[in-house]
C-alpha cells in the first residue's frame, strides 16, 4: 500500500486527556484515541465508523490540527506535524479543511454568508475584495446556493442550506483533505442524500480526499472507499469497503452491520445483540476493550490485548477470528 | 445536487442588482425605528444632548446666579410660581432649570466617560480571561474577585481618596468600580461562544488569536454588554451623585444632578420640587438609556431582523 498520491497518513495516532477526578484525586487519564493508523490517497473516501465515544471526533480534532496529539505520526501532504515548525504548520492549515455535525452550531451567526465564506481567502490569499467576491459567488452556485443568499445570514437558511455553505467555506481554500465529522446526522432523511451526493460531486471535481466520521452505514456505503471501524479509541477492523461489508469478520464490525435497518426481507442480517455499554474511559477493561460485550470473548481476551494484523485482505484486532464460525 | 455552472458573470451582476440589499446603517436605522419605546428614548436622549450643549443659549438663567429674593419659589404651574423660573427656584434662588441643563452635560459626561473607561478595558480582560483560562485567566479572575469583595461605594471612595477629590478622578473612580462586572460578563459570554464550532471553523480558516477574539466572538458577545453599558450609564451618574454628596465628585458650585438632589434633601417636606426635577430627570434619562439599550441589542442582533 505505498502509493506514491498518499495525502494523509498517520502511524500510531494517539490521544490522552488528562482528566481531573476531584480535588485530592489527582488526575486520571483518558485515552480518547490509541494508536490508530491509516493511509489516505487523494480524491478517497476514509469513513469511520463506530458509536457514540468511540474516539471518532477526537480523531477528526488531530486531523485538523486543533489538538497536538499525545504521541504518533501524522503526515499531511507530505510534511511530517511532529517535525514541522510554525511556519510550516500554518501554510499546512488550509490544507485540511472541516464540515461539522451541527449546522446549526458551526455558522457564525453574526457574519452574512459572503463575509463567512471570504474569510478563509481573506486570511490565506493575496485576493482583493472583489476578486474574492467573485469566487465566492462561484462556490454558492456550486454547493447550489443562489447568488441572493450571498447577504443573507445564517438564521434565515434551513439547516440543509446550512450544512451547503459550511461545506463551500470548507471548500474555499480547496484543501487537499476534508474531515466531515457526521455531516448528515443532523439533517431530515431526503436532505441527506443531498448532501452526500454535493460531498461527492465535490469530490470528482476537486479530487479532495475525505475523512467521513458517521455512525450511519448506509452513508458510509454510499460514500466510502475503505472503511475504518473503531471501538473505545482503537481500531478494530480497516480495510476496503466492499471487502468489510461483504464479510465482516471482526465480531463488533458484525454487531454494527447488523444493525443497520433494511427494508427488504431478504437484505436483513440477523440481529446481533450487544448487551451493555461502552466501558468507562476511565476504567477501561483489561485484554481486549471489546471483551466486556464480546459474545467469544474467554480468557485471552480479559487478559491480552489483540493487535491490529493483517487477515483476509484487511487489517483486523481480534484473537479468535480463526476460530470462530463466520 | 450541485447546479451546472452554466450563468454567466452577466447574469451573477444582474441577479444581485435585482436582489440588492439595504445597506447595513439603513437596515439598521430600519429594525431600531420599528420599536416604538427605543425611538421614543432616542428622541428624548436626543433632546437631552442637546440641551446639554445648547445649555449656554437656550438656558434662561445662569446656573450659579443667586436670586435672594427668589428662595425656594414653586414651579410655574404651581400657585406662587412664576413665569421667571419655569421650574422653580432652590435653597439659594437658582433656576433650577438652568441648573438641569448645565448639569446634563455634567452627568453625561460622566457617563459616557466612565463607561468607555470601564467598558474597553473590561472587554479586553474578559476576553483574554476567556482565551487563557489557566494563568492569565485566573489571575485576571481573582483580582476582579477582590474587588468586588469590597463595597463598591468605598472602593470609589478609597480611589478618589488616593487620587483626590474631582470630577476626573470620580469619573475614573466609577470606572474601576464597574469594571468587574464587564470583565464577569465579557468572559463567562465568551467562554460559551468559544465551544461553538464556529470558532473551531474560523480557527480551521486560518483566524489568529486576535482576529478569534475581536472579529469572531466579540460580536457574538455584545448582547449583554451593551445593556450593561446602558445600566452601567445611569449607575454612573447616581454614583457620581453619590460621590458629589460625600464631597468627593463634583464640586458644589458645579450643576450636576446628583449633587443638587443630594443638597434639596434637607428641603423635602417644604419644597418638593427642588428634590423631584433632578430626581425625575435622572429617573427618565435612565429609563431613556435603558430603552435605548433594548432597541440597539435589539436592532444589532440579526436573529431578531425581520428580513426576508
Amino acid at each position: 500500500m505505498s502509493e506514491p498520491n498518499i495525502i494523509l497518513e498517520a502511524k500510531g495516532l494517539s490521544r490522552h486527556y488528562q482528566v481531573s477526578r476531584g480535588f485530592f484525586q489527582g488526575h486520571a487519564t483518558v485515552k480518547a484515541l490509541n494508536n490508530v493508523s491509516f493511509q489516505l490517497q487523494a480524491g478517497k473516501t476514509l469513513a469511520v465508523v463506530g458509536e457514540s465515544g468511540c474516539g471518532k471526533s477526537t480523531l477528526a480534532r488531530q486531523l485538523t490540527l486543533i489538538e497536538e496529539p499525545t504521541a504518533g505520526e501524522l503526515n499531511i501532504a507530505g510534511v511530517a506535524i511532529a517535525k514541522a515548525d510554525a511556519a510550516a504548520l500554518k501554510a499546512l492549515r488550509p490544507k485540511v479543511q472541516m464540515v461539522f455535525q451541527n449546522p446549526f452550531a458551526s455558522l457564525n451567526p453574526r457574519k452574512q454568508v459572503g463575509a463567512m465564506l471570504a474569510e478563509p481567502l481573506q486570511l490565506n490569499t493575496t485576493l482583493s475584495a472583489s476578486e474574492r467576491e467573485q469566487r465566492v459567488r462561484e462556490m454558492l452556485q456550486i454547493v447550489g446556493l443562489r447568488p441572493e443568499h450571498y447577504h443573507r445570514y445564517p438564521h434565515m437558511f434551513s439547516g440543509g442550506q446550512r450544512q451547503r455553505i459550511a461545506i463551500a467555506r470548507a471548500m474555499m481554500l480547496k484543501p487537499a483533505v476534508l474531515v466531515a465529522d457526521e455531516p448528515t446526522s443532523a439533517l431530515d432523511v431526503s436532505i441527506q442524500a443531498q448532501i452526500l451526493n454535493l460531498f461527492m460531486d465535490l469530490q470528482d471535481e476537486l479530487g479532495t480526499a475525505y475523512v467521513f466520521v458517521s455512525h450511519n452505514l448506509a452513508v458510509v456505503e454510499h460514500i466510502a472507499d475503505d472503511v475504518m471501524v473503531m471501538y473505545f479509541g482503537s481500531t478494530v477492523e480497516y480495510g476496503a469497503k466492499e471487502t468489510i461489508f461483504q464479510q465482516p469478520l471482526h465480531p463488533y464490525t458484525k454487531a454494527l452491520m447488523s444493525a443497520t435497518p433494511a427494508i427488504r426481507q431478504e437484505d436483513r442480517r440477523a440481529k446481533i445483540k450487544l448487551t451493555g455499554e461502552l466501558p468507562s474511559p476511565l476504567n477501561p477493561p483489561t485484554g481486549c476493550a471489546f471483551n466486556t460485550r464480546c459474545p467469544h470473548a474467554n480468557e485471552r481476551c480479559r487478559s491480552e490485548v489483540p493487535v491490529l494484523r493483517p487477515l483476509a485482505n484487511r487489517m483486523i484486532a481480534c484473537h479468535h477470528i480463526e476460530t470462530i464460525p463466520q | 445536487m450541485s447546479t451546472p455552472s452554466n450563468l454567466t458573470a452577466a447574469d451573477q451582476a444582474a441577479n444581485a442588482a435585482a436582489l440588492s440589499y439595504p445597506s447595513p446603517l439603513k437596515e439598521f436605522w430600519q429594525s431600531f425605528s420599528a420599536n416604538r419605546g427605543a425611538l421614543i428614548a432616542l428622541i428624548f436622549f436626543a433632546a437631552l444632548v442637546l440641551a446639554a450643549i445648547l445649555a449656554g443659549v437656550l438656558a434662561p438663567h445662569s446656573p450659579t446666579e443667586q436670586y435672594r429674593e427668589h428662595l425656594l419659589t414653586p414651579p410655574a404651574w404651581v400657585q406662587g410660581g412664576s413665569l421667571q423660573f419655569l421650574l422653580g427656584t432652590d435653597e439659594l434662588g437658582r433656576d433650577i432649570l438652568s441648573r438641569l441643563m448645565h448639569g446634563a452635560r455634567l452627568s453625561l459626561m460622566i457617563g459616557v466617560v466612565s463607561v468607555v473607561l470601564s467598558m474597553l478595558p473590561g472587554i479586553v480582560l474578559g476576553l483574554l480571561a476567556a482565551f487563557y483560562p489557566t494563568w492569565l485567566g485566573n489571575g485576571i479572575m481573582r483580582a476582579m474577585d477582590i474587588m468586588l469583595a469590597l463595597p463598591s461605594l468605598l472602593l470609589a471612595v478609597a480611589v478618589v481618596a488616593v487620587l483626590g477629590p474631582g470630577l476626573v478622578n470620580t469619573m475614573l473612580a466609577i470606572a474601576i468600580v464597574s469594571l468587574p462586572s464587564y470583565v464577569r460578563l465579557a468572559r463567562a459570554s465568551a467562554m460559551t461562544e468559544l465551544n461553538k464550532d464556529y470558532v473551531v471553523a474560523s480557527q480551521l480558516a486560518g483566524a489568529g488569536k486576535l482576529r478569534l477574539m475581536f472579529n469572531t466572538v466579540l460580536p457574538n458577545c455584545m448582547a449583554p454588554l451593551i445593556v450593561q453599558g446602558t445600566l452601567g450609564f445611569s449607575s454612573a451618574i447616581l454614583d457620581a451623585a453619590a460621590l458629589g454628596f460625600l464631597g468627593l465628585g463634583a464640586q458644589p458650585p458645579l450643576p450636576e444632578w446628583g449633587t443638587m438632589l443630594a443638597s434639596a434633601r434637607d428641603y423635602i417636606d417644604s419644597a418638593w420640587w427642588v428634590v423631584t426635577m433632578p430626581g425625575l430627570t435622572i429617573l427618565f434619562t435612565v429609563i431613556a438609556l435603558n430603552l435605548l439599550g433594548d432597541g440597539l441589542r435589539d436592532a444589532l442582533d440579526p436573529k431578531l431582523k425581520k428580513l426576508a
